[in-house]
């Protein structure tokens, strides 16, 4: 028989209620929460994608919300020639283009920018993929046929066969379907010989050196899947908004995304799913009661910084059970 | 290309690359003694801009406003230095990434609960108010010659006072062997706590002279301080000299960038092809600048030795 641990208990039972819950409220006239579970399974897609560069390979990016950015301009774009005409080339509302446009664009951005950055180590890699990703955002603020700082209003979301992601319930069904492939994806990863030689490298890059191992080639590899996974839940958000503005890759998102993972666990299977829901709940249920819900939310954060080391996931560590 | 344009942006570039350096070399300063990297470093800046904001309101005068306000933000780098930094010295650079992008969101707020959700603008004296006409075509605002001249005496001040004063010998050394300077018997928390509040007045004053023409607002902070983080990664974290050179670089090409790229790019492609990409290419020349520099040397231009 397989014993499973406490922690894939938690797991198990996380994920469960994390599929029944949002439709069960949204049957029953709460159509509100399935909105709320849809986005947080969409961003802790992006965070899952994080997790393996951040948690694994030890890689502090400042700039993820400039794939999860790109992806959704990877929607929106194609869209509003579409809509609009112009680029007839472009011009599309195919999920089966838009999306793996969306993964292929950041996935090349991932590669020239991580190229970069790579060569740095420390604080100037925390730094210059933040300034990478503010580049993004200046850059398409500059463009002012797909809205500029105003945005870009896309009335048609992505058409795939089987989904109708104008259903709630699909437009759910799909993201939540795709963290639970994200969370197998990063899991598998990390546990082949790949995921080893990441995580060798954090600890100690010079023994990986040593050992042989192009360690610059294995980080570069992890980034461009990240970031070509973060994509993907751009793409996701940018249909689930139909609303894309340049705010989504603002720097302060990226720092979201960094808390998502420390606060639930870094280098943890659930951990940034964890980190997610209690973000996203937390941001709800404080911005409900205050417009100055960031003076608590900030007090928090650096509470959980200063206090609670190893996240989330680190409290609940059963006794024995050592990291994963 | 009309030339007193060309000075009147060369000059704008170097109002710009001044009060980048006033930011950065706080920043460079506490990352090269303290090993500590302060996100929130740009909400000294805005709170700068606002408590001088109040004072001037309050006392009628730009300049004596200026002059209080100048402690005041060293007290307010101090407090943050105690409650915040010094519990993180110890930490990665992640946790001190987010635990100051937590107190970045508790200044703005907490400006935003006491000076409102709207900006504050801040009226200058009347003899700051002028302009100089240097010719016919050329004026150039009093207050711009102004903000030239307070950063370069600041950047004077502050390579004064690293380089021949006692307190600047400590600041080196500190940089080089934190260990070895405690060890001497220097009270290291007391020139960690100085450090970090003469980061915080710097930015503040930087805060303080960009008021008058953009007005005190939140989230100022947040703007200048990825282009300050630029500016240092380009100079070599921790070195002043390159924080200086680099910071007026970034200022001049960023302005420069901005108003002459179109006629540059009109020299080798049709204008309507200028006229459409030169805006998306300066938004991120000073990027590229540093991705190149990067490429170069990644330690930066002019990276410290020791470290």
């Amino acid at each position: 028989m397989i014993s499973l641990t406490r922690r894939s208990w938690l797991t198990l039972a996380v994920m469960a209620l994390l599929a029944v819950l949002p439709p069960v409220f949204y049957l029953t006239g709460n159509p509100y929460y399935l909105d709320l579970a849809t986005r947080l399974a969409i961003l802790a897609i992006a965070a899952v994608s994080l997790n393996l560069i951040l948690g694994y390979g030890g890689l502090v990016s400042f700039g993820h919300a400039a794939f999860v950015g790109l992806g959704a301009y990877a929607v929106g774009i194609p869209a509003h020639h579409w809509l609009y005409g112009g680029l007839d080339f472009l011009a599309t509302t195919s999920g089966l283009v838009q999306i793996p446009l969306a993964v292929a664009v950041c996935a090349l951005f991932a590669l020239v920018t991580g190229a970069i950055c790579l060569r740095t180590k420390g604080v100037y890699f925390i730094m210059i993929t933040m300034a990478f990703a503010q580049m993004i955002y200046y850059l398409i603020v500059s463009i002012e046929e797909y809205g500029g700082d105003d945005g870009l209003v896309i009335d048609t979301r992505s058409e795939l066969p089987v989904v109708n992601l104008d259903n709630p319930l699909h437009l759910f069904g799909l993201s939540y379907v795709a963290l639970v492939v994200a969370m197998l994806l990063v899991r598998m990863i990390v546990r082949s010989r790949f995921g080893m030689v990441l995580q060798g490298a954090k600890g100690n890059p010079e023994r990986m050196v040593t050992l042989g191992f192009n360690v610059y080639a294995y980080r570069l590899t992890a980034y461009v899947i990240s970031g070509a996974m973060s994509g993907f839940a751009g793409a996701l958000l940018g249909n689930f908004t139909t609303f894309i503005s340049p705010e989504m890759m603002d720097w302060s998102r990226s720092g979201e995304l960094m808390f998502m993972v420390i606060l639930g666990g870094a280098a943890t299977t659930l951990g940034p799913v964890l980190g997610a829901i209690v973000f996203i709940v937390a941001e709800e249920a404080l911005s409900s009661f205050t417009i100055y819900w960031h003076l608590p939310f900030g007090l928090m954060l650096m509470a959980v910084v200063l206090f609670a080391r190893g996240g989330l996931m680190g409290m609940l560590r059963g006794r024995g059970e050592d990291r994963e | 290309m009309d030339f007193s344009l060309l000075i009147i942006q060369a000059l704008n570039g170097v109002q710009l690359g001044l009060l980048l350096f006033l930011v950065a070399s706080g920043l460079t300063l506490v990352f090269g003694i303290l090993d500590f990297v302060n996100l929130a470093h740009g909400s000294l800046y805005m709170m700068g801009a606002f408590i001088c904001a109040s004072l001037t309101f309050l006392f009628g005068s730009f300049v004596l406003a200026v002059l209080v306000a100048l402690p005041l933000t060293g007290v307010l780098g101090f407090l943050v230095e105690r409650f915040v930094a010094r519990p993180l010295y110890d930490r990665d650079h992640l946790d001190q990434v987010l635990g100051t992008f937590g107190l970045i969101l508790v200044l703005d707020t907490l400006a935003h609960l006491i000076w409102g959700p709207a900006g504050i603008a801040v009226p200058l004296p009347g003899w700051l108010q002028g302009q100089i006409a240097m010719s016919e075509t050329l004026v150039i605002p009093t207050f711009r010659l102004v903000i030239i001249g307070a950063g370069l005496g600041a950047a004077a001040g502050l390579f004064w006072l690293v380089n021949h004063t006692r307190l600047g010998m400590l600041i080196r050394a500190g940089a080089s062997n934190r260990t070895m300077v405690s060890a001497l018997g220097i009270d290291i928390q007391t020139l960690f706590a100085l450090v970090f509040a003469l980061g915080a007045m710097l930015a503040g004053l930087a805060g303080m002279l960009i008021a008058p023409i953009t007005e005190a607002s939140i989230g100022m902070g947040n703007n200048i301080i990825i282009t300050a983080f630029v500016v240092i990664i380009v100079g070599g974290i921790g070195s002043m000299k390159g924080a200086f050179i680099a910071a007026l670089m970034i200022g001049l090409i960023d302005t420069m960038g901005r108003s002459f790229l179109d006629d540059l790019f009109k020299l080798f492609m049709s204008s309507d092809a200028a006229e459409n990409s030169a805006p998306a290419v300066s938004a991120m020349l000073i990027y590229i600048i540093m991705a190149l520099v990067l490429s170069l040397r990644p330690q930066g231009l002019f990276p410290p030795r020791t470290r």
